[in-house]
């Protein structure tokens, strides 16, 4: 099985590297771009019978700090 | 007095480090990032700058599930002494053995520089060879030094005095100017800027010899 985890810095975390993607797409020539968001996605290929529980353990224990990321399990 | 300083792959300023200790008249051993305890003897632990574990996934997070790092927590739960410096100062981060986290520098470059700060502080056995609101400066070397820590956090920080340095020109846009902050014993230092860059008179200035220097009067009285 695998689970798919997206890590997301938090709503209202000041995101730098967003920030400059955005600017970056502005001075491109993309005009409406009114924000950018970068995360990350971790694939996990995991032993059947793995549970989700078990994934957002990982999740809070080292994939994310919950201080200023919040995380998105996806089982398939 | 006996100083444990250590060693992830990717640490680049563990031997400065042990330099930094020794010049203040500790033994300094260095410690294995697998090693599951510290040496018995020991009375401060120094958690180095660098990349340890190649920055991947968070600054600090692998190493901070290190076998060391168990060991090095339970030595701060006992009182034990703790400082961590640039990478060191966001490994006790992850360890969650101080407050806050820090990001990727709010102009998203690599900052490197000797670098004003203010000691906001003098209450702690790293901060008590100064006296609070001196201006000095250690070096920076850093592209993950932006200190974020939320409301409630900060309001505890400033009511505990823990704030323990500031800049005077923010290089990387942390909350409140914080440069390092202390654990709630006053125990655990953590700071992005390199008193140990600064403890001969050939790099610049010896403004980071006042912190071995008081740690090394604080542990013999201890």
């Amino acid at each position: 099985m695998k689970a798919t985890v997206t890590v997301m810095l938090k709503q209202g975390v000041l995101d730098p590297q967003g920030e400059a993607v955005k600017s970056a797409l502005g001075a491109m020539g993309f005009d409406g771009v009114a924000g950018v968001r970068q995360g990350k996605v971790i694939e996990l290929d995991l032993a059947d019978g793995t549970t989700e529980a078990q994934v957002g353990e990982m999740c809070e224990k080292l994939l994310a700090n919950t201080v200023i990321e919040s995380y998105r399990v996806e089982i398939a | 007095m006996k100083a444990a300083v250590v060693q992830f792959p990717g640490s680049n300023c563990d031997r400065d480090l042990a330099v930094g200790f020794r010049l203040a008249g500790f033994d300094v051993e260095i410690v294995w990032h697998k090693d599951a305890s510290l040496p018995d003897d020991v009375d401060i632990v120094g958690v180095p700058g660098g990349f340890s574990y190649g920055d991947y996934l968070r600054c600090g997070a692998i190493a901070a599930q290190s076998p060391i790092m168990r060991a090095v927590a339970e030595f701060a739960g006992r009182g034990g002494h703790v400082l961590g410096v640039c990478n060191g100062f966001q490994v006790l981060c992850e360890t969650r053995l101080l407050p806050g986290v820090l990001m990727r520098n709010a102009g998203l470059k690599f900052v490197c520089r000797s670098e004003p700060l203010r000691v906001a502080t003098a209450d702690s056995p790293f901060t008590s060879g100064y006296a609070k609101g001196d201006a000095i400066a250690y070096p920076i070397a850093h592209h993950d030094g932006n200190y974020q820590i939320d409301e409630d956090g900060l309001a505890l920080l400033r009511a505990e005095d823990r704030i323990a340095f500031t800049y005077r020109d923010n290089p990387n846009g942390s909350r409140a100017d914080i440069a390092g902050v202390l654990s709630a014993n006053r125990r655990v230092l953590g700071l992005m800027p390199h008193p140990e860059r600064a403890v001969e008179a050939s790099h610049g200035n010896e403004h980071g010899a006042a912190m071995f220097s008081a740690l090394a009067g604080a542990l013999v009285a201890a």
